[in-house]
């Protein structure tokens, strides 16, 4: 147990010096720096999606709508409301939160399959939506015209518009601050109730727990989670496009927090490191690199049924 | 007055008539054991009382309150808790959480997304008392999933018992277990019923069970009930030992 515990505190050290000095070392194995703000976005989505599929055993098959949003209502604000990059991203944030939270209310009593199809279908609605308003949106072409703001404390500036590196930390404390308060909760009784639905519905429920009420709030949860890190995705390209909201991206972000672990909480980041790096670097050889992390999804899958870092701690347990 | 106050229940699934018209009387305290052939409708009647089914008349009254119409899980607010026949936990966390879970969700902090240290304390004290009192210390930091069957039941029981229930209704307890596991848990459910006062219902085939531990029997029969009384009235009843083909008259001679 003790030992687990300091393994455990070892790992996440590891992990937070590692995102820490990512500009230094990104440059050095031939990355650079606004890879690793897409690592970190990236893997803050599929680590919200995990929240809902990993921690409460509900599958969503349309978080790319609650992401895009995040990242359409961060770029309208931006362009149409205020020059303000906290204020973007907290418009995004309760646009993709507030979608999410009414239209889970309706699809919580359904399971599995129909959940998942139910989600898919709520995606490509705002996807057509996001596509085919052509004024607000700029529909094929996405949305332009807008810039993340430097960031004003007082008297001083944070200049994360020019410079990547400071846009990279930036993101990275957005980033910490989601992550744990994910982590609490999950800690928390009502992260406990979550786990336990996960584990069994019917237990859960003859404990006296209202299952639907609480995966209502996962899912919501995990909406807001997801489109914050929308905002960031916004902020990052200075762009959205209906991408974003498309059901291939919610595949992709399944994909993540498969292939990185979905029962162990940092698996989506690893899903997400190894996804984005995968298509940086392969896309650069060949236009066919999904057929490259296809297979590598299909044998991760086959041989790690639990993820790289599932496999990992299971390792050491055993 | 009466714990539980069933009148009249029936259930028809289809054309079938899963249970007709039964109706059962449990004052507190009593431990209350409901016996009969496989088919009898023992099952679907226990899920009518906790809720998990609906039945199509009649009505279910606990404490004084008509809660023919109560979730499950607001049954379980009330004071109602329950096993099931095959065992129902969290297989992969350890059993320690799974007692917490229950622990917390009874003490109203289900919705509460953080914990102070005060109440972390008083939550384990809770699960560590629970642990001691049904023998699962040992086995506290050990995946429930990874357990014996035995223990995996027990571990169930202990679940129950964490909510603090006033109404607990066990289906078949001792279903899948060996000699030994089946006295330790008997004797579990005896000491639970004498020690706290707790009033439990039972489902159970093991009829040495039933006699040993019972103040009262209910016999069901097709859907129907075909006999209540002490275990001795029920050992000599004529019906029910048609419907048992002379089990039940060793096991009351034994």
């Amino acid at each position: 147990m003790n030992a687990g515990g300091r393994t455990n505190r070892l790992v996440l050290a590891a992990i937070w010096v590692v995102l820490l000095a990512a500009p230094f070392w990104l440059n050095l194995v031939g990355g650079y720096t606004a890879l690793g703000s897409r690592v970190l976005v990236l893997g803050l989505a599929a680590m919200s999606l995990n929240f809902l599929l990993g921690f409460t055993g509900v599958l969503s098959f349309g978080h790319a709508a609650w992401f895009g949003l995040g990242a359409y209502g961060a770029g309208l604000a931006l362009k149409f409301v205020a020059l303000s990059t906290p204020l973007a991203m907290l418009l995004g944030t309760l646009t993709g939160g507030i979608a999410g939270a009414l239209l889970g209310a309706l699809i919580v009593h359904r399971r599995g399959i129909y959940f998942a199809m139910v989600t898919i279908a709520f995606g490509q609605v705002f996807y057509y939506i996001a596509y085919r308003w052509n004024s607000l949106t700029g529909g094929d072409d996405g949305l332009r015209g807008f810039s993340r703001q430097p960031l004003a404390f007082g008297p001083m500036r944070v200049d994360i518009l020019n410079n990547s590196t400071l846009f990279y930390y930036f993101v990275l404390v957005c980033f910490a601050v989601a992550v744990g308060i994910m982590a609490l909760l999950l800690r928390s009784p009502f992260g406990r109730t979550m786990l336990a639905i996960r584990e069994n519905e019917r237990r859960a429920r003859f404990l006296g727990i209202p299952i639907e009420l609480h995966i209502w709030i996962a899912f919501a949860l995990s909406c807001v989670f997801i489109s914050f890190s929308g905002t960031l995705y916004a902020l990052l390209n200075n762009f959205a496009d209906p991408n974003n909201l498309y059901y291939s991206l919610s595949g992709d972000l399944v994909i993540m927090a498969v292939m990185g672990g979905m029962r162990v909480f940092w698996g989506p980041l690893l899903g997400a490191a190894v996804f984005v790096v995968l298509q940086d670097y392969v896309s650069s050889l060949t236009t066919n690199w999904m057929s490259f992390i296809g297979l590598l999804f299909v044998l991760v899958v086959l041989f790690f049924p639990r993820g790289l870092l599932g496999m990992l701690r299971q390792r050491r347990v055993a | 007055m009466n714990l539980l106050e069933v009148r009249g229940v029936s259930k028809q699934f289809g054309s079938l008539v899963a249970v007709r018209n039964v109706s059962l009387s449990v004052p507190a305290g009593q431990l209350r054991a409901i016996i009969g052939p496989n088919g009898a409708g023992k099952t679907t009647f226990f899920n009518m009382i906790s809720g998990a089914v609906q039945p199509s008349s009649g009505s279910v009254q606990f404490d004084g309150r008509d809660v023919t119409q109560v979730p499950p899980w607001r049954r379980v607010t009330l004071g109602m808790a329950r096993t099931f026949q095959i065992t129902e936990i969290f297989p992969e966390l350890s059993v320690a959480e799974n007692l917490r879970i229950a622990v917390e969700t009874a003490s109203g902090m289900r919705l509460r997304p953080w914990i102070s240290r005060r109440a972390t304390t008083a939550v384990t004290r809770h699960v560590e008392e629970m642990l001691a009192q049904t023998g699962l210390m040992s086995k506290a930091g050990r995946l429930v999933g990874e357990l014996a069957h035995g223990d995996q039941r027990v571990a169930e029981i202990a679940m129950a018992l964490a909510l603090r229930p006033r109404l607990l209704l066990l289906d078949e307890p001792t279903a899948g277990m060996g000699e030994q596991e089946t006295f330790e848990i008997t004797q579990l459910i005896r000491r639970l019923h004498r020690e706290r006062e707790l009033t439990i219902v039972l489902i159970e085939h093991d009829m040495r069970v039933v006699f040993h531990l019972a103040d009262r029997i209910a016999v069901l029969d097709q859907g129907a009930l075909i006999g209540e009384g002490t275990p001795e009235e029920i050992a000599a009843d004529a019906a029910v030992q048609s419907a048992y083909l002379g089990q039940v008259a060793e096991a009351g001679a034994a």
